[in-house]
């Protein structure tokens, strides 16, 4: 068998809020409720749940930005909670909002980022130019402040900031979101290079069917923080019968992909006081 | 150490362009600290004053610098918040230390340029002399202070981790208070009784009386308006104050700043969306 290039081991996340007069009444999310999952070293792992099923609350805590209330994690061999210095050096993520300094150029804002991970500045402008142009971004772009892109091109500037470091350890949170076809298929491509010549470790979110059954060796469905199927594509649509994974889903979650978790019929988030 | 080295200069990088991107403000906002203390110092020349005059500009002066000092620092992370940013910042493998080292120096040299051109504004309203002051020994007692203020700007620094908008209110709040209590305009013993307590803990008081001191202001009204500047060796209680308050500060601003970014990590206080 091959090395872990994540292990994620009875993993829990509660949130509090606060509500009511005063804030006195607090209730409490359970976001991930005892998750466990392995993601082989070079796999990429596909996570395909509603919205607040628990996606990105699981990217925070290997990305640590979240402490988890139980569970570990190892992430190549790095162990969270304990040494997140070491996971750090060894992640990038992109998350569904590209958060940049709005009046800073993608280069200035891409520079920054390389600095910060110990980069020298030289190498990593020309990486950069490299990744935007693969990723079908205009050089004369470069230069323009990230608040004039479109929500796509600011979405490049986001992939590059995380692969400009070349981390063995990819978290993506839909990262292909609000991107047109042309691009989608650029960011694919360029996602399937990097994992057959530099054997990157992905964790990918989507809302994508086909992105997720082209890009992802294995997939797992999560629904109100709970994982309730894993496989490939195939094993999990034969294991429910279903034609497509869309289907797959709804057999094995009792739950349409694109219904938000927090349904009228108490079926969703589970909330308790 | 190449790598500290790199990851400090982010700081100091990503702080250059973000200012040279928001230039007008940064004109505008030195436009109005330019008024400000010129028509402060004019109250003095009005009353025919030397010795008010001279008082007035140097607090308005320090005041514009330690408080730019602290206000920068304490803001630094609120402007990451609406950026959204703070996450990435977060999760990059730089310790704690050099992340608020290289924020605190990009300010410190902020600060001074932009005390340095009121300074030079000023002479154009106001012949100031500055031929007798011990200005060596107020480059001295700014540089003690700055660390006071540093520490106390990275403990206000890490309120808006709770909450953006009551972070930014919290610090203005402070500032006043501080500005109130140091007796940056007159002297502390104007204030009511049950306020001046403050005035001891408040490293401004100490960093205006040894400057008043390296100035050569007289004190009463039977000294002259200005002698030479006081030796260094003068304010040797203020600067032990200073060097004290900056020696305690620091360490704690830094253990409050992590005490606060781990409640947010186990809270979930960092995310914006997504
Ligand atoms: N920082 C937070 N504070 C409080 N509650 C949170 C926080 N982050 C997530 N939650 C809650 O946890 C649950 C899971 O949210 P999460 O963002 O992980 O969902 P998701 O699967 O990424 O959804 P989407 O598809 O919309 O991105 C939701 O009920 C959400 O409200
Ligand atoms: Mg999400």
């Amino acid at each position: 068998m091959s090395n872990t290039g994540i292990q994620v081991s009875h993993l829990q996340k509660f949130f509090r809020k606060r509500k009511g007069f005063l804030r006195s009444r607090s209730t409490e999310v359970h976001a991930l409720k005892d998750i466990s999952f392995e993601v082989a070293e070079g796999e990429t792992y596909g996570l395909l749940g509603p919205n607040g099923s628990g996606k990105s609350t699981l990217i925070r805590v290997l990305a640590t930005l979240l402490v988890p209330d139980a569970g570990e994690v190892r992430l190549l061999g790095h162990r969270i909670p304990g040494e997140e210095q070491a996971v750090r050096r060894k992640i990038g993520r992109v998350s569904v909002d590209a958060a940049f300094y709005k009046k800073l150029s993608a280069r200035e804002n891409l520079l920054y980022s390389a600095l910060l991970y110990g980069m020298d500045a030289k190498s990593a402008e020309r990486r950069a130019m490299e990744i935007l142009e693969e990723l079908g971004l205009e050089q004369e772009k470069f230069t323009d402040p990230l608040e004039e892109m479109s929500r796509g091109m600011q979405q490049k500037v986001a992939i590059t900031r995380a692969l400009l470091i070349n981390p063995p350890l990819l978290l993506l949170d839909e990262p292909t979101t609000g991107l047109d076809p042309k691009s989608k298929r650029d960011v694919q491509t360029f996602l399937e290079r990097l994992r057959s010549e530099h054997g990157t470790t992905i964790l990918l979110t989507s809302h994508d069917m086909a992105e997720t059954e082209r890009l992802c060796a294995r997939i797992g469905f999560i629904a109100q923080g709970s994982l309730i199927a894993e496989g490939t594509a195939d094993e999990l649509k034969r294991q429910s019968n279903a034609a497509s994974l869309d289907d797959a889903f709804i057999a094995l979650a009792g739950v349409a992909l694109d219904e938000n978790g927090k349904s009228a019929n108490g079926n969703g988030a589970s909330e308790k006081k | 150490m190449e790598q500290v080295l790199r990851q400090t200069w982010a700081f100091l990088f990503r702080d250059l362009h973000l200012t040279r991107r928001y230039m007008s403000w940064v004109i505008v906002f030195t436009f109005y600290a330019i008024v400000n203390t010129a028509t402060i110092a004019l109250i003095g020349v009005a009353l025919g004053d030397r010795r008010l005059t001279l008082m007035l500009i140097l607090g308005a002066l320090l005041w514009n610098f330690l408080s730019v000092l602290f206000s920068e620092i304490a803001n630094s992370i609120t402007y990451e918040r609406w950026e959204g940013t703070l996450e990435y910042t977060f999760m990059a493998p730089v310790s704690r230390l050099t992340h608020l080292a290289g924020v605190s120096m990009f300010v410190v040299f902020y600060s001074v340029v932009r005390t340095a051109i009121i300074i030079a504004a000023l002479m154009l309203f106001i012949d100031l002399d500055l031929s007798r002051a011990n200005v060596g020994g107020i480059l001295v007692v700014l540089a003690v202070s700055s660390v006071a203020f540093i520490g106390l700007g990275l403990m206000a620094a890490v309120l808006p981790v709770f909450s953006p908008e009551r972070g930014a209110e919290a610090t203005n709040i402070f500032q006043g208070i501080l500005l109130l209590v140091s007796g940056v305009y007159y002297p502390i013993e104007v204030l009511p009784r049950w306020l001046q307590p403050l005035s001891y803990i408040s490293p401004a008081t100490y960093a205006l009386s040894a400057c008043r001191k390296l100035m050569g202001i007289g004190q009463g009204a039977a000294e002259p308006v200005q002698t030479a500047g006081a030796p260094l060796s003068e304010v040797t209680h203020e600067l032990l104050v200073l060097a004290l308050m900056g020696a305690v500060m620091i360490p704690l601003g830094l253990y409050v700043f992590a005490l606060v970014e781990g409640w947010a990590k186990r809270t979930g206080k960092l995310k914006r969306t997504g």
